[in-house]
């Protein structure tokens, strides 16, 4: 009943943020057509206003953008002009979504394991070893490690190729540039949600009660620790998804993170709302399922 | 033998015997001094008795682009002939202050929300967690974006009016401050929110409603201690990240702007040089060792401070 609740809450929720994205652009001062090759003339910059409705008040541009959302229609792009927004999303999707599942996977993959593992030997070899490389992979910006992936396993030994998206190999590279920091993330929050748990009385009272240390570490301690860790994968996962500016742009991945930053710089109004709105949905339904699973895995949490 | 010792004297106790938190503190603290003192390295008198390595000015033109690191120039200098060592000192400062007021901004907001919704419940927790999902579902780029492009002249006119045309330039940087820590706070709403959401129903919060503490008292003095830790390693990991965020903003051209450098438009700066061709390893590898050594002792230290303080260690 409760998720019932929140779903239906959903549909204002995305109308507010269509709201405020819609106005956030339009506050921004510039156009769309600031940026044209040839400068144009006040009449065919009318026109062009016009032709897109971007002469009118602001409330109404709304309505008219709402009437063409309902029926799924994102609208021209101001800035491609041969292109609608949903071209655009329908091209870069897809190759976004691969890249950020994948990179999921490789945070997820390296993060909770080598969390898991610092905490449980805290204060030996492999936990300085392991903190070590996890700040490390969280230190160190991407758009220094996209360059330097490229030059030695690129171009010294020529290992992978680059600057496409069409074989398997092509994606080893971004997913490695995109997913090694959030795995260092995951792999602090995970260390950080087992220490806490390990020195719970619940983890004493498995202990006393005979159970193995396995038994222990992996049946109780870590459905609480894992906890953090679940909150945060809402956001990773929608951040993941629309794609990073840095890594598609290092790499020439023709994901849609490049546009999203591209087109608030160029003014392209349909496009930021666009995309915006597709971020805003995958978050919200992420959301959504973090917070189920978060009450199926620490029962103390009351839902509603 | 017994001894009284404040809690705070004990965390200190045991903040000492952390060897790495230790030592990323005494790096911090040489940096910050260094970073401090380094401008009075170029006045004459005192540049008689330095190195010449260490006596160049950040806006000092040469005739040599490019040098390799020497004796002379001892990180090399970039494509305008700059002295890299001193641009890296001097972009120390604005790294810093903005990690350091951007997370704080962020930590004020973030525990203030996140705990408040997460002791109220209820309607309160909903609205206010709502509020932090529509924000969190505007990325944050284009918010950054507008809140510079719409803002920044207007604040530059009110300086200008106010201090002077000298001190207009850094509006932006004042906008960095704010702008960076006002969208990193979402996170730690969350996170605050839901460490007090399953602390409220322990025991020893019932307790002390039982002794007539009001909500102020649990959630300040009872709840958010037992969240202190979290709390603190998710600050390590803000400042960085806001740190992070500045040189992401700068390699978009919106962050610090020339003649300022930070430590993020200078690894930006050396990003942009790199090519298989010619390889000016020094423009990235000496911004990028300074940027990732300093956020790993920030961490360290952050750890040992987390280590020393938890009421639950």
């Amino acid at each position: 009943m409760y998720y019932l609740k929140r779903i239906a809450f959903l549909i204002p929720l995305l109308l507010i943020i269509s709201f405020l994205a819609f106005m956030l652009v339009r506050i921004a001062p510039g156009g769309p057509f600031d940026k044209e090759r040839a400068p144009a003339s006040p009449e065919i910059e009318r026109n062009l206003k016009a032709k897109y409705n971007l002469d009118k008040p602001l409330l109404e541009q709304y309505w008219i953008y709402l009437k063409n959302l309902m029926k799924g229609d994102f609208g021209p792009s101001l800035k491609y002009r041969n292109h609608s927004v949903n071209d655009i999303i329908a091209q870069g999707l897809p190759v976004s979504l691969t890249l950020g599942i994948m990179a999921f996977l490789l945070a997820q993959g390296f993060g909770i394991p080598l969390g898991f593992i610092t905490a449980v030997k805290k204060g030996g070899v492999l936990d300085y070893g392991g903190s070590f490389i996890a700040l490390l992979a969280i230190c160190i910006p991407g758009f220094v490690v996209g360059p330097l992936l490229v030059l030695i396993f690129a171009i010294h030994f020529g290992m992978f190729p680059v600057g496409m998206w069409e074989t398997p190999l092509h994606a080893v590279l971004p997913t490695l540039a995109l997913g090694l920091y959030f795995g260092g993330k995951v792999a602090r929050l995970m260390r950080e949600g087992m220490l806490g748990t390990l020195n719970s009385e619940f983890i004493t009272t498995a202990r006393a009660k005979g159970l193995s240390e396995t038994q222990v570490l992996v049946k109780h301690a870590f459905r609480i620790a894992v906890l953090p860790v679940v909150s945060y994968s809402g956001p990773l996962l929608a951040d993941l998804l629309v794609g990073s500016f840095v890594v598609e742009n290092i790499f020439r991945v023709p994901g849609i993170g490049v546009f999203l930053v591209n087109s608030s710089l160029n003014r392209d109004y349909t496009m930021v709302v666009g995309l915006v709105l597709l971020y805003a949905v995958m978050l919200l339904v992420l959301n959504l399922v973090v917070d189920f699973a978060y009450s199926v895995l620490d029962r103390r949490v009351k839902v509603g | 033998m017994m001894e009284n010792l404040s809690p705070n004297q004990r965390a200190w106790r045991r903040f000492k015997q952390n060897r790495p938190a230790v030592i990323s503190m005494s790096f911090l603290a040489a940096l910050c001094l260094l970073v401090l003192i380094w401008p009075l390295f170029s006045k004459p008198a005192l540049a008689k008795l330095l190195p010449v390595g260490m006596t160049h000015s950040p806006v000092e033109l040469t005739d040599q682009p490019f040098a390799k690191p020497d004796m002379t120039y001892w990180m090399g200098t970039d494509v305008n002939g700059r002295d890299l060592l001193s641009r890296i000192m001097h972009g120390a400062r604005i790294s810093i202050m903005v990690g350091i007021v951007g997370a704080l901004v962020s930590l004020i907001i973030g525990v203030l929300w996140g705990a408040i919704a997460g002791y109220l419940g209820g309607w309160w927790d909903g609205s206010m967690m709502r509020f932090v999902d529509i924000l969190y579902a505007l990325p944050s780029i284009v918010f950054v974006i507008v809140l510079i492009t719409t803002l920044e002249e207007l604040v530059k006119g009110w300086f200008t009016n106010a201090f002077g045309a000298d001190f207009a330039q850094y509006s932006r940087m004042i906008f960095l401050f704010v702008g960076i820590g006002a969208v990193s706070w979402l996170t730690m709403a969350r996170i605050v929110r839901g460490q007090v959401l399953s602390l409220k129903n322990r025991q020893f919060v019932d307790a002390s409603r039982s002794l007539g503490a009001g909500p102020g008292r649990i959630l300040f003095r009872h709840i958010l201690p037992n969240v202190l830790g979290i709390i603190i390693v998710y600050i390590t990991l803000t400042v960085p990240s806001v740190i992070l965020y500045e040189s992401f903003l700068s390699y978009l051209g919106l962050g610090i702007q020339p003649p300022f450098a930070s430590w993020g438009s200078l690894i930006a700066e050396g990003a942009a040089q790199l090519n298989p061709v010619r390889i000016n390893w020094w423009l990235i590898v000496f911004p990028a060792i300074t940027l990732v050594s300093t956020l790993m002792a920030l961490n360290f230290f952050g750890d040992g401070l987390r280590d020393a303080f938890d009421p639950r260690g």
